[in-house]
């Protein structure tokens, strides 16, 4: 795909979005930084990490791996939006 | 005379040592009967040497792995009882249960003594184990920490402490003998009849009481335990091809594992010729879920099992034929196995049959007792007239017409989530330690998907508004992952009744 550094802010700006509806509601938006830890930091557990997966999947037509459903590559949305974009190369 | 837990091991493996005892997928590992009991000989010898013996315990503080399963062995093995802790849940809550149990050792994977130690505050003599490269080679390089002697269990023949969660904010260690280990035992061998051609899962963490079915008796009849370590094991997407590339016949989940596989795991993808036994415990399955599981695993046997940790499994439910298109209601948790025996009162008195009330539970299941808890272990336990002694499950039931117990809530402030027991108030203590936090009370609510939602209220004193983000990660350092609230609403203060304590029910009523 082309324009890489567009495709960047909409992933960041879409899993932002997408986590602080469905797992931090009523939080102030602005706590959320790009490197909150969001699996060992207790926002999201096995199961909010299987959705936030298949978001992303779904929005951005890529494929996660089993092993990348992981802290390896969803702790921080600086990592999920690192994992999507490899994936969009 | 009933045998020890490791006994019907040593036999198989005499019998049998090139049998496959664990297999362990993750690291590619597995080991043989007669290795997996050498390696337990040597670690048994090093235990010794650093002085355990009958009525000492020991913590076993590693990942699950073969070398894991052959320290639980090892401690059963020189008379004592294994204290098998959480190692992905805060090192602190570890030191807590392990210091609270008086462990005289820890079997610990290198990696995280470190940690231990300095949680610990005090020094802990590390050894290394006389079978420590082989232990190493099959994925789990375990040392020996040597603790200060401390006292004697009281309970002979104590087998494994086991520690949930507790309402005053400290958690509980469930003590089980031999002997009611052996209890529980037998009768699995009786209904599940497993052979030697069987492949058990064993997702349980090993400080789970499900972990007891999947470890013993498979060891104790020649098949293969398939360990599924804590990151596969919540991991849909790796389990559903695991249960096929494994051929696992014996599958025993909590229904949240089962639930995140149907929905998640692409389940009818995978041939799963083998599976023969589908078994669950921990909380309730909703009928429309294991009406899609069923659909993908057909003509298989589905046992509903139920028992607190406190009890083992005591009753049990055959989920038999297809479940009907309108059936709602969950199965029930069904008759008493062959040695225990179920009583329903209502405020300790009988109550008309089919009325509900709290179901207790008497016979060779149930556990000694609380490790040095003697308050919590009266409240625990009724003395009939006959100095019988039952376990109050807190579980609210009633026996329907045909002689089952349905499950229909509970008398006090405890959850089920993923399985896992959740004391409310256990949350709401440690919500009390964070400096900004005024007040703090603790629901659960039915979510979306059928299961619990956790929800605290809080009354935040710091700077600015309060943060979820601030105290989900505090209690992220504090409590394991399934006890931490799912949302937070800030107020400025908690609905009170008159008698000035929280008034849950107001507070429910906010969450509407």
């Amino acid at each position: 795909m082309s324009d890489l550094p567009g495709n960047q802010a909409a992933i960041r700006k879409a899993a932002r979005e997408y986590i602080l509806t469905e797992f931090l509601p009523g939080e102030d938006p602005s706590a959320l930084t790009d490197s909150t830890p969001l699996i060992t930091g207790g926002i999201l557990d096995s199961i909010a990490s299987v959705k936030l997966v298949s978001f992303l999947e779904e929005r951005f037509g890529v494929r996660f791996e089993a092993h990348e459903v992981s802290v390896d590559y969803l702790d921080t949305l600086d990592g999920i939006v690192g994992t999507v974009e490899r994936k969009l190369k | 005379m009933s045998l020890k837990l490791y006994e019907p091991f040593e036999r198989t493996a005499a019998d049998f040592p090139d049998r496959i005892a664990i297999v362990d997928p993750a690291r590619s590992q597995e080991v043989s009967y007669g290795r997996l009991d050498r390696l337990a000989d040597g670690l048994a010898s090093d235990l010794t040497r650093l002085g355990v013996a009958a009525h000492q315990r020991v913590g076993i503080y590693a990942p699950k792995s073969i070398p894991a399963v052959a320290a639980i062995l090892a401690t059963l093995k020189t008379g004592g009882a294994y204290v098998p802790v959480d190692a992905t849940a805060p090192v602190s809550r570890g030191v807590e249960i392990l210091s609270d149990c008086g462990v005289s050792a820890v079997v610990a994977e290198r990696s995280l003594v470190e940690a231990l130690r300095s949680a610990c505050g005090t020094e802990l003599q590390l050894s290394e184990s006389a079978v420590a490269s082989e232990l190493a080679e099959l994925g789990c390089d375990l040392v020996l920490l040597a603790c200060e002697k401390s006292e004697p269990s009281a309970i002979a023949d104590l087998a494994y402490v086991l520690y949930t969660s507790g309402s005053t904010g400290k958690p509980k260690g469930v003590m089980h003998t031999h002997s009611s280990a052996r209890s529980f035992l037998d009768w699995c061998v009786e209904v599940f009849d497993p052979t030697p051609n069987d492949r058990f899962s064993s997702h349980a963490p090993f400080h789970f009481d499900l972990s007891i079915l999947d470890l013993f008796v498979p060891l104790g009849r020649g098949a293969a335990i398939v360990l599924i370590g804590e990151e596969d094991g919540k991991n849909p997407l790796r389990l559903a091809p695991l249960i096929s590339q494994q051929g696992i016949s014996v599958w025993y989940s909590t229904p949240s594992v089962l639930r995140l596989l149907i929905e998640h795991g692409g389940l009818e993808r995978y041939d799963v010729a083998n599976l023969r036994l589908v078994l669950f415990a921990g909380e309730v399955f909703p009928p429309g879920q294991l009406r899609r599981l069923q659909r993908v695993w057909p003509d298989r046997q589905y046992f509903n099992l139920y028992g607190p940790t406190e009890t083992n499994v005591c009753t049990f439910y055959e989920v038999i034929g297809e479940i009907p298109p309108d059936r709602v209601d969950p199965y029930p948790i069904g008759k008493p196995i062959t040695e225990d025996r179920a009583l329903v009162l209502d405020s300790l008195r009988p109550v008309p049959s089919l009325e509900e009330g709290e179901l207790l539970i008497h016979g060779g299941t149930v556990m000694a007792g609380y490790w040095k808890r003697p308050e919590l272990e009266a409240a625990a336990f009724y003395i009939d007239d006959e100095k019988r002694k039952w376990y109050r499950t807190g579980d609210i039931v009633k026996e329907n017409e045909d002689g089952d117990y349905v499950f229909l809530g509970r008398r006090d402030r405890m959850i089920k989530r993923r399985g896992y027991r959740v004391e409310l108030g256990e949350i709401e203590t440690v919500l009390y330690r964070h400096p900004d936090v005024r007040e703090a009370a603790v629901i659960s609510v039915p979510d979306k998907s059928a299961g619990l939602h956790v929800r605290a209220f809080v009354c935040w004193s710091g700077v600015g508004r309060g943060s979820t983000i601030a105290l989900k990660r505090f209690c992220a350092e504090r409590l394991p992952l399934y006890m931490i609230p799912d949302s937070f609403m800030f107020l400025e203060q908690l609905p009170k009744t008159s008698t000035d304590k929280v008034d849950y029910v107001r507070l429910r009523r906010l969450d509407d």
